[in-house]
């Protein structure tokens, strides 16, 4: 039994430069699944594989027993058409450093954009939902506000709300709290301990050491494109192996 | 740190009596101080307006009496109208081009990319007046147009002289040229929107199409409709070229006139209000469509007072950069 999400032997090179090289992770499905490691070790790039931001170089991301941008046919992986990739994106939830949310429309067409033009649910029903998610991410008198007059913190719950909509089966947070101001940290934090709580199979960039030791069922390290160490994370935080890692923790703890 | 900084000033009370001054005292009023220069410039641009009006009443040459007179009759009027037909059909089609061209130069197919990238090339490299002058000597080129499948049977024919009218010969190279300008514009929109925009559309599950018409050209609006308001006011005012073949818009109808009566001055000034009058309404229209599209944003809140003080300020002249005008 293969675990939920496989990604074997992944290669990603812009031009020359190396991002990652041979990548091995298996994520256990309805687990939390921490990444941390220095800036420029390719974190990003792994999580943007994951969803298919970018192509593969070499290697496999499997998720739910799916090859994620590919499909298996004589033998051969055949890169998928333009709406099938966007099909498979839309069951795998992503979570970025700056919200990037629709700065042109309110936090409720900004949940319900997806959902309604995706996956061809009624407006009514969206909203309905929308509502509901908004009441989960504590803004439910939000709905009608734009992204502008939020602040960090609200407009990064709004886009954990936003990606849930689409009622994902995996979701990816790239340093969801990096970029707020620190007394904004927690109610995101708050919202994703939340998550978990749930079942959802979650992989998260963070440098909330606190949040990765108390909520990772399996932290890994990476440092220059490589996964260095990895287990759980009280014994990876406490007892690290490698040099490098502890070299790292070093600086952060 | 050897220099007091701004806020140290700013911040540190002034020392004696004053500092300890109560909200119950009264607060003294505030007397800004008169700028010299700016009393100097009232002054002059004063005096040049009224040595202006003075000149246009007092010099007879102007026959205002000629302009009131022709203001409204009828060929005129018709002109008007033919240019507003002929600068809404070319920028319609420009716009059409623009967005389609604009899109295509952020495509990842070299080969398409190319393709726009040359047809700006080639539309904004030659004379306008050129442009024009050539389509309307199609014929000479082709004498018979078809349309079919290429290479394949053809399903309407005919003599090219009897489709490319003068009209038509105008809205073809007005538009066409306006395309490669508004291809521009809409790629500096495009380029104008975060990167992350897009890779949200797309993890949501979002079709790159559906990604560009839902994301990131209604957020490239912004950025494209000022320019889009200064490129028409400057294609009504273009329309005045195709008057070299025959076409009877504005100009061409005042020179008619003119041919005959040799008021050439009062006719020009009657055109010459015309366009005022209609680049006047277009600031305007411009000007509530921009603040339409800043919603969402914090800064549309600065487009506040009344009516009047609104329309003024769409009148005011504004540089062409879209960067200026969107802000
Ligand atoms: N689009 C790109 N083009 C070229 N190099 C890139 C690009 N994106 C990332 N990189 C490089 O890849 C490396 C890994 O980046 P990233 O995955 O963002 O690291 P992390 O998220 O761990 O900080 C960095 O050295 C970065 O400069
Ligand atoms: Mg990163």
């Amino acid at each position: 039994m293969s675990a939920f999400v496989e990604i074997r032997g992944v290669d990603k090179n812009y031009g020359f430069a190396k991002v990652l090289h041979g990548v091995d992770l298996d994520v256990a499905r309805s687990s939390v699944t921490c990444i941390i490691g220095p800036s420029g070790s390719g974190k990003t790039t792994l999580l943007r594989c994951i969803n298919q931001l970018e192509l593969l170089d070499k290697g496999y991301v499997r998720v739910d027993g799916c090859y994620i941008g590919y499909k298996l046919r004589g033998g051969k992986l055949h890169q998928l058409s333009g709406r099938e990739a966007a099909r498979e994106r839309a069951d795998i939830g992503m979570v970025f450093q700056r919200f990037n949310l629709f700065p042109h429309k309110t936090v409720l067409d900004n949940i319900i954009e997806a959902p309604v033009l995706v996956r061809g649910v009624s407006k009514a029903e969206a909203r309905e939902r929308a509502h509901r998610l908004l009441d989960r991410v504590n803004l439910r008198d939000k709905a009608d506000a734009y992204p502008s007059q939020l602040s960090g913190g609200q407009q990064q719950r709004v886009a954990i709300a936003r990606a849930l909509a689409m009622e994902p089966k995996l979701m990816l947070f790239d340093e969801p709290t990096s970029a707020l101001d620190p007394e904004l940290v927690g109610d995101v934090l708050d919202v994703m301990r939340d998550l978990a709580a749930t079942g959802m199979t979650m992989i998260v960039v963070t440098h909330e050491m606190g949040f990765a030791r108390e909520v990772a069922d399996h932290l890994v390290f990476m440092s220059d494109g490589v996964i260095v160490e990895q287990g759980h994370p009280r014994e990876v935080l406490a007892a690290p192996k490698q040099d490098r890692t502890r070299a790292f923790l070093s600086k952060v703890l | 740190m050897a220099m007091p900084s701004v806020d140290a000033v700013h911040t540190t009370p002034p020392s004696g009596a004053e500092r300890t001054a109560s909200p119950a005292e009264k607060v003294p009023p505030l007397a800004h101080r008169v700028r010299p220069a700016r009393v100097l410039a009232v002054i002059a641009v004063g005096l040049g307006a009224a040595m202006l009006v003075h000149a246009l009443v007092t010099n007879p040459n102007f026959q205002w009496s000629v302009v009131g007179q022709y203001l409204t009759t009828n060929t005129i009027v018709v002109g008007v109208l033919t240019t507003l037909e002929l600068t809404v059909l070319s920028m319609a089609i420009g716009i059409a081009l623009g967005v389609v061209l604009g899109v295509m130069s952020q495509s990842a197919n070299a080969l398409v990319s190319g393709a726009g990238w040359l047809y700006v090339w080639f539309f904004r490299g030659t004379p306008l007046l050129v442009q024009i002058i050539f389509w309307y000597n199609l014929a000479s080129l082709y004498p018979k147009v078809s349309v079919g499948i290429p290479f394949g049977p053809s399903f309407v024919h005919g003599a090219t002289n009897s489709m490319i009218t003068p009209f038509a010969a105008a809205v073809l190279s007005l538009g066409l040229n306006e395309g490669a300008y508004m291809a521009e514009i809409v790629r500096g929109g495009l380029l104008g929107v975060d990167r992350g925009q897009a890779e949200a559309a797309h993890s949501l599950g979002l079709t790159r199409f559906q990604a560009m018409r839902r994301i990131i050209l209604p957020q490239a609006m912004r950025l494209i409709v000022p320019p889009t308001g200064n490129q028409t006011i400057s294609m009504l005012k273009s329309t005045a070229l195709v008057s070299v073949i025959s076409m009877t818009e504005l100009l061409h109808a005042v020179q008619q006139i003119y041919a005959t009566t040799y008021q050439t001055i009062p006719l020009l000034i009657v055109a010459s209000l015309w366009y005022l009058a209609v680049t006047s309404v277009l600031s305007v229209g411009q000007y509530f469509l921009e603040r339409k599209l800043g919603r969402g944003n914090r800064s549309h809140a600065s487009g506040r007072g009344g009516l009047v003080r609104q329309i003024i300020r769409a009148l005011r002249v504004r540089p062409d950069s879209p960067e200026v005008s969107a802000s």
